[in-house]
This record gives C-alpha cells, sequence and structure tokens, in this order.
C-alpha cells in the first residue's frame, strides 16, 4: 500500500505557484503528480502553462494572481477531485542509439570504473525501459528514470565543453540524450541519430511527453549513418503501451 | 532593409521570448530590460511584442536603406545619427540610407533599438528572440542584413516621456522555495550585505563575487524562472536572467521581482547590489 501523499503550495513569483510533493523521485509520486497536472489543465483556470518535475509543478497564470490564499484552495479542490494516472494511453518510443567507442568517448572509462565489460553496460542501458519525467535542461532534453543501478556513474567535475548532438551519456543515476551540441558533464555511451526538437513530431515541438516510456534501440554505425542522412523521412518507432 | 555595417559587442534580435513552452525546456528568452524594450515600442506606437535590437556595451553601426522611425532606450551608448547625437526614449526620424552609430556608455549596460513596425528577422517557435539551436543566426554579424517593416506612416502617438525608470541596486525580492533552509546568519547576510557582479554576467544568469557561508545540499531537479537567485554548494550567488534553464538543481533561495530583473539585466561588472526582502 502506498502512503498517502502530501503537496504544499508555495507563491514562487507575482504570476506562478510552486506545488511540491516530498523530494523523492518514484513513479508513485510522478504519476500524481502529472495527474494534477492533467486536472489543472483541463480546469477553466486562465493558466499560460502547467510543467512538471520529478516532484514538483509550477502553474504560470497569464496574470498576476490577486489572492494567492482562494488560489491554491481552488487547486487543492482540483487535486482531491482528480482522477487517477492512466498509464495506458502511454506511447513507448523506440529510439535508436549506436552504442560503441566511436561515440561513446566515455565506455571504457566506465567499464574500468565499475567493473563491468562494455557489452554489459550497453546490455544492461538497453534492456531498461525508462520513464519520461519531464523536459528541461536544454530544448528537447528528456529527463529518463529506471536506470540500472549498475550503471549509476558520477557526472565529470569537469565539465566537456562540447559534447555532440545526439550523445547518450550517465551522469549520476541520471541517463540522457543531448538534444543539440552543449557543453555537458555526463559520460557518454553512444550516439542517437534522431531529432529531439525541431523534427516532424507531427506540429508537436518534442515527440514524447511527460509520463511515456522510452526503449534505447542498438543500432549499427552503418544504420546510424543512414538514418542520419535520411532524417526528413525517417519516422520513430513507437507502440501503445498496454499495462 | 538595415545594413550591419559594425555588429557591436554582443546585438541580439529581442521580443517578448517564448512564453509558455518553457515544459519542452525552452528557455524564456525576450529583451534583458523588457521596462526599456516596452517603451521603444510604445514610443513608437508599435506592438508591445513588436522585435527590437538589444546592443550589449559596445553598439552597432547600422545604415537604413529606407526611410522610418526609430527609438532609443535603456543604457545610454552615445547614439547618433549621421554622427549627430540624438537623444533618447523619442522619435528619431531615419532618412534613406542614415548611419545609425553609438559612442561612450554612459550609464547602464543594455539598450534597446525600437523601429517602427519592428526587425522581421527568422521566427522559431513564434518569437524572433534569438537562442542558439532555436534560430539560425544567435546574435547579428557583420554584413548582416535586417528586414524591417516598410512602414513610413507614423502613428503620431504624442507620447511624451517625463523620466524613465531608473536602474535600482537595491532588488525587490521574495523567498525562494529553498529559503526556509538558510540558517539565520545566512539570512542576516543575505539582506545586509553589498554584493558586487562578478565578470561571469550574461544573458543566462549574472554571478556574483562575494561567497555565502554554505552547507546546503542540492536539490532534486525543479523549475527555475528568470530572476530565481540560486546558491550554489561553494557558497555563490546566481541570478537567473531571461536565457536561463528551464530546471535546475541548486536551492532557490531568491525570487526577484520583474523590475529588479530589468535593473540586472544593466548591472555590469563591479557594479553593486543589495537584496530588499519583501515579506
Amino acid at each position: 500500500m502506498n502512503k498517502k501523499l502530501v503537496v504544499n503550495y508555495f507563491q514562487f513569483s507575482s504570476k506562478s505557484i510552486l506545488i511540491n510533493w516530498d523530494n523523492s523521485i518514484n513513479n508513485h509520486i510522478l504519476f500524481d503528480v502529472l495527474s494534477f497536472m492533467q486536472a489543472i489543465k483541463l480546469s477553466d483556470k486562465s493558466i499560460l502553462e502547467v510543467r512538471n518535475t520529478y516532484c514538483s509543478l509550477l502553474v504560470t497564470y497569464t496574470s498576476t494572481i490577486d489572492n494567492i490564499y482562494s488560489e491554491i484552495n481552488s487547486l487543492n479542490l482540483i487535486y482531491l477531485h482528480k482522477k487517477k494516472y492512466n498509464i495506458s494511453e502511454k506511447k513507448i518510443w523506440k529510439i535508436p542509439v549506436c552504442y560503441n567507442e566511436y561515440f561513446g568517448k566515455d565506455l571504457v572509462n566506465i567499464s574500468k570504473n565499475i567493473k563491468l565489460n562494455v557489452e554489459e553496460i550497453i546490455k544492461l542501458h538497453n534492456e531498461n525501459t525508462y520513464t519520461v519525467c519531464f523536459l528541461g535542461f536544454l530544448p528537447g532534453f528528456l529527463y529518463l528514470s529506471n536506470l540500472n543501478k549498475k550503471l549509476y556513474f558520477p557526472r565529470k567535475s569537469d565539465p566537456d565543453l562540447n559534447i555532440i548532438k545526439g550523445s547518450v551519456g550517465i551522469g549520476g543515476s541520471q541517463t540522457g540524450v543531448y538534444p543539440s551540441n552543449s557543453p555537458g558533464g555526463w559520460n557518454i555511451i553512444g550516439n542517437s541519430p534522431i531529432d529531439f526538437i525541431g523534427g516532424d513530431f507531427n506540429d508537436k515541438i518534442s515527440f514524447a511527453t511527460p509520463g511515456d516510456l522510452i526503449k534505447f534501440i542498438p543500432i549499427s554505425q552503418d544504420d546510424h549513418k543512414h538514418i542520419l542522412n535520411n532524417l526528413g523521412s525517417y519516422k520513430i518507432d513507437s507502440e501503445v503501451f498496454n499495462g | 532593409m538595415v545594413n550591419v555595417i559594425k555588429p557591436g559587442m554582443f546585438s541580439t534580435v529581442q521580443d517578448k521570448g517564448r512564453e509558455g513552452l518553457q515544459s519542452y525546456g525552452i528557455p524564456q528568452s525576450g529583451s534583458m530590460d523588457s521596462f526599456s524594450s516596452d517603451l521603444g515600442n510604445r514610443i513608437l506606437g508599435n506592438a508591445i511584442d513588436t522585435a527590437v535590437l538589444e546592443i550589449t556595451m559596445v553598439g552597432p553601426v547600422l545604415e537604413f536603406e529606407s526611410p522610418t522611425f526609430i527609438c532609443i532606450t535603456g543604457a545610454d551608448l552615445s547614439a547618433s545619427v549621421q554622427n549627430m547625437n540624438i537623444p533618447m526614449n523619442t522619435v528619431i526620424p531615419i532618412k534613406s540610407n542614415d548611419i545609425l552609430s553609438f559612442g561612450a556608455l554612459k550609464s547602464g549596460l543594455r539598450a534597446y533599438i525600437a523601429v517602427l513596425g519592428g526587425f522581421k528577422t527568422e521566427k522559431a517557435y513564434d518569437s524572433r528572440s534569438m537562442y542558439k539551436n532555436l534560430t539560425k543566426a544567435i546574435k547579428l554579424s557583420k554584413n548582416d542584413t535586417l528586414e524591417i517593416s516598410n512602414e513610413t506612416l507614423f502613428s503620431d502617438s504624442k507620447l511624451i516621456v517625463h523620466s524613465v525608470q531608473e536602474i535600482q541596486n537595491e532588488l525587490i525580492a521574495t523567498k525562494g522555495p529553498e529559503y526556509s533552509m538558510l540558517n539565520s546568519n545566512q539570512k542576516n547576510f543575505i539582506i545586509s550585505h553589498d554584493f558586487t557582479v562578478s565578470n561571469n554576467y550574461n544573458r543566462m544568469a549574472v554571478q556574483l563575487t562575494d561567497l555565502l557561508e554554505n552547507n546546503l545540499d542540492s536539490i532534486i531537479t525543479s523549475a527555475v524562472l528568470p530572476g530565481t537567485v540560486q546558491l550554489t554548494p561553494n557558497g555563490t550567488l546566481i541570478i537567473l536572467m531571461r536565457d536561463c534553464q528551464t530546471t535546475g538543481g541548486y536551492p532557490r533561495i531568491l525570487q526577484l521581482e520583474e523590475r529588479a530583473i530589468n535593473s540586472v539585466a544593466q548591472l555590469k561588472k563591479d557594479s553593486k547590489l543589495s537584496f530588499n526582502l519583501k515579506i
């Protein structure tokens, strides 16, 4: 039996309220966050945006909040009457990744330190299904959960100045894909040729939404090159999750 | 058309930015000093979300191919047209082939060039604000040509500006989500100390030099906003600005009010600032 969740409300700026859950990263909290987010979006409030992280929601209004107490009461009513999170409508996105030492500059170093060979690291990384918790850090960057504990590996103390677009990395207990060239401190194990932002996603800005699932599919360097050269016609494979 | 003869130190096209897209990791962006940027548009009778040029410390040299009207607001960078000084915060008529240039920085850091009808550069996600990986250009370069509206009829708005908002060094702030984690010494230090702007200041963030004794851990990644003041593990205070990331992992100890963010946009290295915490 999951313990009852407690939320608290904090006025973050003149136009926004931050809603906090217990500080922890797990699906019980995440799905409660996501169902609250959905309920707020469906309400009749004048809201510019609602966005979530692992255990918080930020509600930004179109204008200055007049009465913070009545607004918090009204949000809490929405919370108390919201529906349970429905996972069955979610998608599993299949993301092609070329894992090798050419793209994965840090594979050998991780391997030495965590006492697993490169093949085992690759297997452990692509056999898990990850949950998209939220987007942040860079446009199109997906914060994923469910990295195998054996692959936890600390961030670099000296970040790399240029990690190339598509790099798949491990930073502490997190894993993810750099959607654009960027400085960064994660250890790189492979590269995905696809676009995470700016691609053809049926008018959506990102193909994935929080709550979706991600599966990394290992591909060869030739396949990587082929997808990269034909990105315009590449459609990300997905299926509806039946959990 | 406007021809960029010299780009200046760091000149970008800005409008109101990309509100409401932070859930995709897209920063808000927009003019650093939104008050000054809005003022220029208002004086010209432009819509408030019309794109302007934000120029920093050293201004550009621009040639206008056709007649229009402009207005300079924000920092005083000794603007001139055809080498004749022009006043700020007022409508300036421009003739074909006029050259707009700038001189010494007399006050502030960032000035705004508003033009009748606005700059018509590339849009990304409904905004012309330049940002790496979203727009092709991330700043003005030599020999760029900027399309402008070909409106020449000035809707004489008769707006007369008697005084403009002064740059405040006392920044009005409210408590941030992690303020309550600070001990009383830290809280006292924050409200009583005169902080100094470091040489690390840009459109993403302004870092302060004075260190706060700190033993707070990082937090689980959560939302941040322009105006959020973060405290890093080594005790550095970082004021997030318009191009900041959407999420962060450092404790968020203060949140600046909009007017204070505009003031920080005008503070350069070695400027002093203090925090006035509104309860």
